[in-house]
């Protein structure tokens, strides 16, 4: 399979790959949200640790990834769509947009899903932290 | 796109490059030699019979086989098909469209090549036996002695594992069909030309083989069939001209069948040798990345397997991804990302391996070609992508932190 340019490109130079600390480190720690999605026997596991402000402004985003070239280029696109949105407008993003921006194969938009659902899952443990509400309304856009 | 420039081969288990002589072999019977096999009454038709019947012995001699004994084909999935449905249906103990027609015993590892015509012949009115091989990837005699019935007519065992290369207890596993009265057939795709096979000694009664995994040509292939003790009869698939003593109808490939013999007469010299030096490159390569790198895991017994490849699994790190970071490498994993099922390897689950360590797997197979400066390019090229994927790995950190990955509950799809 022939992978677009800009999945290499992120593959090859990954952007905010790292963590603000471990899964135990960040636990307590109310400006940073944490999201792990996918399961290691499917092949794919994200990880996306995002800092929030007090404005509730995505200061700055980190991921780690196991898994194939395009679920690695989907987060690394993450991180940098989230840096510097709000946290309502990064949950705006939809995997087709990254489907769109990867030029992602029909069988790759799982990879994209996983990202989503990555921001969805950074963003409420933050929301669950500072007490805010959190939307429980869990969909997908295939 | 032509030569791969700086791209180094290590996927021989996938297909071979043509070896030269072989193609040597083969270009006048394309121009010059074209006649037809079958036509008995002139010039072309005999000196195309002359190339047909040298390449039948040529086989033959590689097999430890009689000539008459060989069928060529298109290939080991039609080998394969001929030999496990016209056998079955050949000896089947009840007629067409009752149930209990016989029993086949097979392993859950084998090719679809197998597996497929298996299935079919349950939809047919047989029993299979699927076995299940141990850790090491290895099907004993005793594991098919285990699973013989009353009524087992056929049982289809491949000599060596396409994906991890390991050997099955072929002579004995013969042994043990020919005192129950069972046939014996075995899938030899990989073994055929790297390893010696006499099938006499190795108490087989049909096998398959293709030309394309030991430097011949794609598209040819055989089957043995054994003519005395037992004289093997066979329900035929294609019907036609009845050419390859009814078993195989259609005008015969001729070019191609002398491709497959020219590679069979170079096997036959070079083997040994070449297994050798292809050995010591292999360990090489292991030995290398084992030391180089944690968590390097290789896939199935390490004695009982074929010389030239390995099948290696890299913590942590995901086989598409681990392929995409060696472009330069040409080489197989059984990460689901690279099957067309999304589905991981079934060979390494059958092992019990990790689904994690499923998706962490590299196959690599050297080959004729294969020189140590690939091997020293491979190993440097393989290290660094393991180390940047690594890098970025969760799951790398949760290792190192001490977490047993296997106890966090995840969020699957």
């Amino acid at each position: 399979m022939a992978y677009s340019d800009k999945v290499i490109e992120h593959f090859q130079q990954p952007q905010n790959v790292g963590s603000f600390g471990t899964s135990s480190d960040v636990k307590d720690r109310s400006d940073i949200g944490v999201g792990i999605v996918g399961a290691p026997e499917c092949g794919d596991v994200m990880q996306l640790q995002i800092k929030v402000d007090d404005s509730g402004k995505i200061e700055d985003a980190k991921f780690k990834c196991f898994g194939c070239g395009s679920a690695i280029a989907s987060s690394s696109l993450a991180t940098e769509w989230i840096k510097g949105r709000t946290v309502d407008e990064a949950l705006e993003i939809k995997n087709t947009e990254i489907v769109e921006e990867l030029a992602l194969p029909p069988v790759k938009i799982h990879c994209s899903v996983l990202a989503e659902d990555s921001i969805r899952t950074a963003i409420n443990d933050w929301k669950e932290k500072n007490g805010h509400k959190v939307e429980d309304d869990h969909h997908h856009h295939h | 796109m032509t030569a791969k420039n700086n791209t180094i081969y290590f996927d021989h288990s996938s297909t071979t490059p043509c070896d030269q002589r072989v193609v040597d072999a083969m270009l006048p019977y394309f121009t010059t030699i074209y006649g037809n096999s079958s036509s008995r009454n002139h010039a072309y038709g005999w000196e195309a019979e002359d190339g047909v019947d040298t390449a039948r012995a040529q086989v033959a001699d590689l097999l430890g086989a009689q000539p008459k004994e060989i069928i060529f084909t298109s290939g080991a999935t039609e080998s394969n098909n001929i030999a496990i449905k016209g056998a079955a249906r050949m000896y089947a103990k009840a007629p067409v469209g009752s149930d209990n027609r016989g029993h086949i015993i097979t392993a859950i590892h084998e090719h679809k090549a197998v597996i497929d015509p298996c299935r079919r012949l349950e939809r047919e009115g047989f029993e299979v036996t699927f076995l299940e091989p141990g850790a090491d990837g290895i099907i004993t005699a005793q594991m098919v002695k285990d699973a013989m019935r009353e009524d087992t007519i056929l049982v289809s065992i491949m000599w060596a594992n396409n994906e991890l290369g390991t050997i099955n207890e072929v002579p004995c596993i013969g042994k043990a069909c020919k005192e129950h009265g069972a046939l014996f057939h075995t899938d030899a795709t990989q073994w055929v030309g790297k390893m010696p096979t006499d099938v006499e000694a190795d108490n087989i009664d049909l096998l398959s083989l293709s030309a394309h995994k030991m430097y011949g040509p794609k598209g040819i292939g055989a089957l043995y069939v054994r003519r005395r003790r037992p004289r093997v009869r066979l329900e035929a698939i294609q019907d036609g001209g009845g050419h390859e003593r009814g078993f195989r109808s259609g005008t015969l490939n001729v070019s191609s069948i002398v491709g497959l013999g020219a590679a069979c007469a170079i096997a036959k010299q070079e083997m040994k040798a070449e297994g050798e030096r292809l050995k010591a490159l292999r360990d090489k390569l292991e030995n290398d990345l084992m030391s180089r790198l944690e968590v390097v895991e290789v896939n199935g017994h390490r004695e009982h397997r074929l010389p030239h490849l390995t099948n290696i699994s890299f913590g942590f790190v995901e086989g598409e991804s681990l392929m995409m970071g060696i472009k330069n490498i040409a080489c197989s994993s059984g990460s689901a990302c690279t099957s067309a099922s999304l589905e991981p390897s079934y060979v390494l689950k059958a092992l019990g391996v990790g689904d994690e360590l499923a998706h962490s797997s590299l196959r690599l197979s050297l080959g004729r070609h294969s020189t140590e400066a690939e091997v020293d390019q491979a190993i440097n090229d393989i290290a660094a992508a393991v180390e940047h994927l690594r890098a970025m790995s969760p799951l790398f950190d949760l290792w190192k932190e001490g977490v047993d990955i296997s106890k966090i509950e995840w969020q699957s799809h």
